[in-house]
């Protein structure tokens, strides 16, 4: 973790963001401190995602994928999204947590930067 | 660590499998307990190089390779190659369809990204005769 960055618990994060989650709640208590937003999956897989939240519009099963490859802890759905059976029960299998927000990419990022969320580089 | 090889099929266009051999070899990785920084560089190359089978290869064949001072993936497909690889390489490049980029890939950062994430990567490729890639990861003990 970067120096002088905010841990937040992904609970915390589900609140601010008016998210609720599609898998994984029960690990609520996690701790996060950066986020990455894309939907370009090569755009997370190329920056330094470990421990990091993946926020995204994509709904595949390639957006678990990706997280699982670049060690992302988390998959949050922007704009209501929210994948099929099979996309969340493969992140239930890696323990990655699925939240799905009402908020866009736009709005989303806003929040949690506002709140002190760093990006996957550590840059603010 | 001995000497060890394993490989996987790849289908063309088949979305739903792409990136289980990354996984496997990820995994795989782990219980051999090789150095998690190196595990992801590893892993990232092979599912960029997985989707660039199913996207534009045809059937492919994923192999890793591991023996004491490196760890080899080696990734080749059946299908149309690649006419004129200097220009694959360029970030952005991409002949990828609508349809790929709506799954998160396609933006042209594939190949590059495997050639960042591995100490050595060759590509071979004849038009219409398929795609080698063949990328080398050393260990610390090397």
């Amino acid at each position: 973790m970067k120096s002088g960055s905010k841990l937040m618990k992904l609970s915390e994060l589900a609140r601010i963001l008016d998210a609720s989650f599609l898998s994984g709640e029960e690990q609520s208590d996690i701790e996060i401190f950066k986020v990455g937003a894309s939907d370009f999956m090569s755009d997370i897989l190329a920056a330094l995602s470990e421990g990091g939240v993946l926020l995204t519009g994509l709904i595949t099963i390639q957006a678990v994928k990706t997280a699982v490859i670049s060690g992302c802890s988390v998959i949050i759905f922007v704009r209501n999204k929210e994948p099929d059976s099979q996309v969340i029960e493969l992140a239930r299998m890696h323990d990655i947590p699925l939240l799905s927000t009402p908020c866009s990419m736009f709005v989303s990022c806003g929040r949690l930067y506002a709140e002190g969320l760093i990006g996957l580089s550590g840059s603010r | 660590m001995p000497s060890f090889k394993k490989c996987f099929n790849i289908r063309s266009r088949d979305f739903i499998h792409a990136g289980e051999a990354s996984i496997a070899v990820q995994q795989l990785l782990k219980q051999m307990h090789v150095d998690s920084n190196l595990i992801r560089r590893i892993a990232i190359c092979g599912y960029e190089g997985e989707m660039n089978v199913v996207m534009h290869g045809g059937d492919g064949l994923f192999c890793v390779e591991i023996d004491k001072n490196k760890i080899v993936l080696n990734i080749s497909d059946d299908g149309q190659g690649i006419k004129d690889i200097a220009k694959v390489m360029e970030k952005g490049f991409s002949t990828a369809t609508d349809e790929y980029r709506e799954m998160g890939f396609g933006a042209g950062m594939g190949l590059p990204n495997m050639e960042k994430n591995a100490d050595n990567m060759i590509i071979e490729s004849e038009n219409e005769n398929g795609t080698t890639v063949q990328m080398t990861f050393f260990t610390k003990s090397a």
